[in-house]
């Protein structure tokens, strides 16, 4: 591999890292700004950092976004989790080729389609919308996502673990619960994070399914972005960049020491 | 006294019309959609045996021991096990533990959690658990390792860990699928010797499944050889090599010449065979082919002589041209090609450091054979 530093290889890093950082750059940049004016700098100050705290709707708006993702999320996980075994496990019942696609087709189902959609069942089947339709909606939204991590690690997994459980005299359950639930485990938690993430981030369906006080942090940025940005908004973006970030850098550092130890463990190994 | 094979075997209920069948394959069928893994297949195996079923891959035999197992149920027949039908017993209360081909050791477990599995899951006290564990763990000579985990194990390690999860619950049968596939050569002779110390000292029953037919050879009391979901031959392994029943038979274990012929004559006490381009055989061990029916003479390659000149004393001779020769040190292999067009292999020990007869390639050269040497096949 050619590894030396030409003038090309450094100008096409530096443009596309600026393209894509820039923008978030400058965000964080004017988080920090003391003048009211968001385009204007008018010296350093945290000030709207402080002033984000005693923003009640934000607060309220984080509260409920938090809320809605781990209810979510959970429930997602269960679920996701439930169709991966089946469509792993159960290859040839009658319409498992129409089941797995019914549960991937809302990863590529376009979100205006599925908020609306889920919009009209709610009207009609007369459930007021709030903080249990777009908890419900989210769930829509990333249980498929989690069936497809969940589905990944199932493939891969050694059928004949869960036959020597039996084989020593574990029935069916317990089998499950000790032996099959533990090995996919990382695999149905990187699934309720990403669940998680999805449901944070979502604004489209949650403007379709959401009702009075079940504001989630991104309808409410983008309604007071429509009044004009404030460097409070720019706060309230940082303080979410920064829970982001330290979440990969924890997730990939405890990815990396582990792959460390298996390398020390598999050389012990070696050594007998 | 005149015995198939050097080995005397004192163990051999199978000979016994009074001993009691320990497992029993009544007429069993198995059908996964239109294939058919397992046709009708009857088959005995007495207690304490180490007993092997041998096969090409998809001949059956993993389908069997799964069904013996409780993973697979019969389409069709029974299997018995000490007198009970197995029919509906799911694995977890069928008194057999199997060896997995993958060892299927648990990953999160550790060695001793790993070992320790089975005993807790019928309820066994904890003291006696960790007496057990601790017991199992010298008998595959494992104690430094409990604490570990199945990935910071080496290969052979994780097979013998999967050996003493298997036989802690002191299973009344133990199977064993492929145990030694995934272990290098040297390894692999090694634990088969260790294997059948093992089945010795615990005293179990042990029905084992490969395609290895040298691994089948140095462990087992009887080999079952399968084809097409069908049983070929049971026998010992020296019956399976010095007497095999058919044509598959004698080619699946080890080398053999096959020549084609015609029953010339047929006595109480000889056979005389007329092959296909005219050379005549001599056998005199208790082939019963009638007059004129069509067979085939199997003989093995190292029950042939290879000479310059024609033997004072042979009764079956046949002459022919040194056609390759391959020298492997404690052997030395030839192939001759006869003057009716037919290539033989023979094999010869080589038991002295200096020959008085060598040969190379293009020589003219005899091979001869005595009367009792090869068996005579059905074609």
């Amino acid at each position: 591999m050619n590894s030396t530093w030409s003038r090309f290889n450094i100008t096409s890093i530096v443009l596309g890292f600026a393209f894509l950082y820039l923008p978030i750059v400058l965000l964080i940049v004017f988080s920090f700004n003391e003048s009211k004016l968001v385009t204007v700098w008018g010296g350093f100050s945290t000030k709207w950092y402080v002033s984000l705290f005693h923003n009640q709707g934000l607060m309220d708006a984080t509260w409920v976004t938090a809320r809605v993702g781990v209810i979510s999320a959970t429930v997602a996980t269960v679920l996701g989790t439930l169709a991966a075994l089946t469509l792993t496990r159960f290859t040839r019942f009658r319409g498992r080729v129409l089941f797995s696609g019914m549960v991937f087709a809302p990863l590529v189902m376009p979100e205006v389609i599925t908020g609306l959609s889920l919009l009209l069942l709610f009207v009609a089947v007369g459930l007021d919308r709030g903080f249990l339709t777009v908890t419900l909606a989210h769930i829509t939204l990333t249980m498929c996502f989690v069936a497809v991590v969940v589905q990944s690690r199932l493939v891969s997994f050694d059928r004949s673990l869960e036959e020597a459980a039996m084989d020593l005299g574990a029935p069916p359950v317990k089998t499950f619960f000790q032996i099959t639930l533990p090995v996919i485990l990382p695999a149905i938690i990187s699934g309720w994070m990403l669940a998680f993430t999805l449901s944070l981030d979502d604004l489209v369906i949650a403007s379709f399914t959401s009702g009075p006080g079940a504001t989630t942090l991104p309808m409410k940025i983008y309604s007071q972005v429509r009044l004009g940005v404030t460097p409070e908004i720019n706060a309230a973006c940082t303080i979410l960049i920064a829970v982001v970030a330290v979440g990969v850098i924890i997730a990939s550092i405890a990815n990396k020491r582990r792959e460390i130890q298996r390398q020390l463990d598999e050389q012990a190994a070696q050594r007998g | 006294m005149k015995s198939l094979g050097s080995i005397r075997r004192d163990f051999a209920p199978w000979n016994d019309p009074n001993a009691k069948p320990y497992i029993q394959f009544d007429k069993v069928t198995k059908k996964f959609g239109d294939f058919t893994a397992v046709n009708n297949l009857s088959l005995t195996i007495f207690e304490r045996e180490f007993f092997a079923l041998l096969g090409a891959s998809g001949c059956g035999k993993s389908t069997l021991l799964r069904m013996l197992a409780g993973f697979e149920e019969p389409s069709a027949g029974r299997i018995l096990l000490d007198g009970q039908d197995l029919r509906g017993i799911p694995p977890y209360k069928r008194p057999v533990n199997m060896m997995f081909q993958s060892y299927a050791l648990f990953p999160h477990m550790t060695v001793e959690k790993n070992i320790a599995f089975g005993l807790k899951q019928e309820g066994m006290p904890g003291a006696d658990v960790e007496k057990r564990v601790a017991e199992m763990l010298k008998l595959v000579k494992l104690e430094q390792f409990a604490k570990r985990k199945p990935h910071q194990l080496s290969g052979g390690q994780r097979q013998r860990v999967a050996l003493a999860r298997s036989v802690a619950k002191r299973p009344k049968v133990l199977l064993l699928d492929e145990p030694l596939g995934a272990l290098d050569k040297k390894l692999r002779e090694e634990t088969q010797f260790e294997l059948m110390d093992l089945q010795q000292e615990l005293g179990l029953t042990f029905v084992v499944v490969t395609h290895d037919q040298e691994e089948a050879m140095t462990m087992a009391d009887r080999i079952a050889i399968m084809d097409k979901g069908e049983v070929m031959q049971v026998a010992t392994p020296a019956e399976i090599y010095e007497a095999p029943a058919s044509r598959f038979v004698a080619h699946f274990v080890g080398n053999v010449n096959m020549f084609e012929g015609k029953v010339a004559e047929h006595t109480t006490s000889t056979t005389r065979i007329t092959g296909a381009t005219g050379a005549q055989i001599v056998v005199d061990n208790g082939s019963n082919a009638a007059a004129g029916s069509d067979i085939v003479f199997a003989i093995r390659p190292e029950k042939i002589r290879v000479s310059s000149k024609k033997p004072a004393d042979a009764v079956n001779a046949l002459e022919g041209e040194i056609y390759d020769v391959a020298y492997l040190g404690d052997m030395t292999v030839y192939h001759i090609k006869l003057d009716d067009g037919q290539i033989v292999r023979a094999s010869a020990l080589n038991a002295s450091r200096v020959t008085e007869d060598p040969l190379t390639w293009n020589d003219r050269a005899w091979v001869s054979f005595r009367p009792d040497a090869g068996v005579v096949l059905a074609r």
